[in-house]
């Protein structure tokens, strides 16, 4: 079993965070990596800043910018993560596009992966069909690679990614890139019933959830949520990462089921 | 028709299908519906009526004496893509994919487009079938080729600015593609070059194919043999690919490939991804591509903002590859040069795009007897580059 797999666990619903690895700043993320794990964030995602991140919304897409234009590299993002990982146990995933891990080369970069103690690789541009010798590779290093599914996905791609994917199932909310949105898709829960027919596996659902409403009704479907967008914005807007430690808390809360609909403990 | 690329969409190790999953169900469709059509003699017969009555093909090989005699060498065949409706070969492909969009029931397109030469061609053809029609165009090239947005506007296209990245081509790619993401059950995205996902690189380079294959038969018939050289510019590569495929087999018929040089080789600000670039992954392809040494892709140039695009097809990467193409530069000083030839020597005001293609035509028949017959491939006309042009030379006087 995996340090990510170890997570899912009958009945507890996994949070999983998303930050772009040196946005605002590479000290910062550090600090903002420990916030999530002190938080109860059970996995945090770091992505590696790519140029081109046709996946992403506006919000990532910015804070990619900005990460590139510090000096952000898949080097100094393994930086990152190493010294993250000196800290705190929670699993580290990288989430990053295909083309800066291709010509960093697929072995070194697995390898470089385990050493800073990076449990699982996300890349959204790189479907199973594509995705055979990274997988081989991945595994041959101890490293979950997580493949998505969308609400677009045929039964029998389902099938492929159900046999593929590790750790656990990337469900993407929505048809769309990423970014926080006002409600979740009415869509949902049929296209995690239909994942969910087909696989044991963990399934998270990530893409638009931006409220700890949003996490409670994901929840409630799937093994876990995955928010990003929201958090580089919270991030954003209070550079204390107190309104992030708060929203962390309260989705948290949303998830364990620890509040009552009157509102009292 | 050849059996590249293979049933994952590769050319040789070039190519797939690197995109997120929520569009892998509709390249799918896409490919499915493309390989219906194409056997299906009531989609031929439209498509080839369009092409005669629309576009006004087929397109004149034309003999240009007067170039000819000012480069001094062999025969330059000019096959004047430049005539077709719109101005230029990227209507071939939009009347193709656009037929195919209104087959498979999707009523709204997407384009990307850089010189605006495909956007004008998609929103013309959009127009023409009766179907919503959305271009992303990069801030950069909205300023450039104004003359081109007035004319997506005026047939009924919504033009989007793209503000993010160097505000050209490969960001309106990256914005089309998102748009796609988010819209892709009612939506047809007109990819405009022979880039991109499988099965986008096929489907252009068959539909733009027909350049080459009336040139073929255009040279046969006049001049009773097969042409020596076929020389064409290369930003993405439709146009020479259409040119260069059917002629595959002609292994007697040498390819020309010609890039952007922009400002030089050595200044890094240029678009000559085959000559400098490295193998990689972007725009769903894997192919040659302009990046840095961290694999972030780097920001291109050229005069001609259909060529200032930092990947190429992966069909053109395998020609390099194996041989069967010479890729080559000419700087921006030179595609001047080429775009004034023209114009001098025969009265025909070329895109700065195919006057890359131009100038080195010119250079190399010098060095080559008459009897050798070179055909250019004069994939636009330069209406959209007067603003350009006069600045540049202005400014070097």
């Amino acid at each position: 079993m995996s340090r990510i797999a170890d997570v899912f666990k009958p009945g507890y619903k996994a949070l999983i965070a998303y930050i772009t690895a040196g946005y605002p700043g590479q000290k910062a993320t550090i600090d903002i990596a420990q916030t999530l794990a002190d938080g109860g964030c059970d996995i945090i995602e770091l992505g590696i800043p790519f140029s081109d991140p046709l996946a992403d919304g506006a919000t990532i897409q910015k804070a990619s910018y900005e990460a590139l234009k510090q000096g952000v590299t898949p080097d100094t993002c393994l930086e990152m993560a190493s010294e993250i990982r000196k800290n705190i146990a929670t699993p580290l995933v990288f989430m990053t596009y295909y083309n800066p891990v291709l010509n960093y080369g697929l072995n070194t970069f697995c390898k470089k992966c385990v050493k800073a103690g990076i449990d699982g690789l996300i890349v959204p541009d790189l479907p199973p069909e594509e995705g055979l010798e990274l997988e081989t590779i991945t595994r041959k290093n101890g490293l979950d690679l997580i493949y998505l599914l969308a609400p677009t996905s045929t039964d029998n791609r389902i099938n492929i990614v159900a046999s593929s994917s590790r750790g656990f199932i990337y469900l993407v909310s929505l048809t769309g890139v990423t970014g926080a949105r006002d409600t979740l898709s009415p869509d949902l829960a049929r296209f995690v019933e239909r994942v969910r027919e087909k696989t044991n596996l963990p399934l998270c659902v990530g893409f638009g959830i931006s409220k700890a409403e949003h996490a409670r009704q994901a929840a409630s479907l799937a093994d876990g949520v995955i928010i990003g967008s929201r958090l580089i914005q919270l991030i954003e807007e209070d550079a204390t990462l107190a309104s992030l430690k708060q929203f962390i808390y309260d989705i948290r809360e949303e998830l364990d089921m620890r509040k009552t609909p009157g509102g009292i403990d | 028709m050849q059996s590249r690329p293979d049933n994952s969409g590769y050319f040789g190790k070039y190519g797939g299908k690197f995109v997120p999953e929520t569009l892998m169900p509709a390249l799918s469709e896409l490919e499915r519906a493309y390989s219906e059509a194409i056997v299906d003699p009531k989609f031929q017969n439209e498509f080839n009526l369009l092409c005669t009555d629309y576009i006004g093909r087929p397109t004149p090989l034309y003999y240009a004496a007067q170039l000819t005699a000012k480069a001094g060498g062999a025969t330059i065949l000019l096959k004047r893509e430049d005539l077709a409706h719109t101005g230029a070969h990227k209507i071939n492909n939009a009347l193709g994919q656009g037929l195919l969009a209104k087959r498979m029931g999707k009523k709204r397109i997407i384009a990307e487009t850089g010189a605006g030469q495909h956007g004008v061609a998609v929103a013309t053809v959009c127009a023409m079938l009766g179907l919503e029609c959305i271009i992303y165009m990069g801030e950069e090239d909205i300023h450039r080729q104004a003359s081109n947005v007035n004319r997506m506007e005026l047939t009924g296209a919504k033009v989007i600015p793209v503000t993010s990245g160097s505000r050209t081509l490969k960001d309106a790619i990256n914005e089309a593609i998102r748009d796609w993401v988010s819209n892709v059950q009612n939506t047809h995205y007109l990819l405009g070059s022979v880039v991109g996902p499988h099965p986008y690189p096929m489907i252009v380079r068959d539909f733009q194919s027909i350049i080459g294959q009336e040139a073929r038969q255009q040279v046969q018939a006049i001049y009773g043999r097969l042409p020596d050289y076929l020389v064409a510019c290369v930003g993405g590569g439709s146009n020479s690919i259409g040119l260069f495929h059917p002629f595959y087999d002609d292994k007697k018929v040498k390819f020309i490939g010609v890039e952007a040089g922009g400002k030089g080789l050595k200044s890094g600000k240029h678009s000559a991804t085959l000559a400098t670039g490295k193998v990689g992954v972007l725009h769903g392809t894997k192919s040659y591509l302009m990046e840095d040494e961290h694999g972030q892709i780097e920001e291109t140039h050229s005069i001609a903002p259909g060529l200032d695009y930092p990947g190429v097809g992966p069909e053109h990467s395998f020609y390099k590859d194996s041989g069967r193409a010479t890729y080559v530069t000419v700087s921006d000083e030179q595609a001047l040069e080429g775009f004034k030839m023209l114009c001098d020597t025969e009265g025909i005001i070329p895109a700065l795009e195919s006057a890359h293609a131009i100038y080195y035509a010119a250079k190399m028949a010098k060095d080559l007897v008459k009897d050798r017959l070179i055909i250019v491939n004069l994939s636009g006309r330069g209406d959209k580059d007067l603003d350009i042009v006069t600045k540049a030379l202005g400014m070097r006087k």
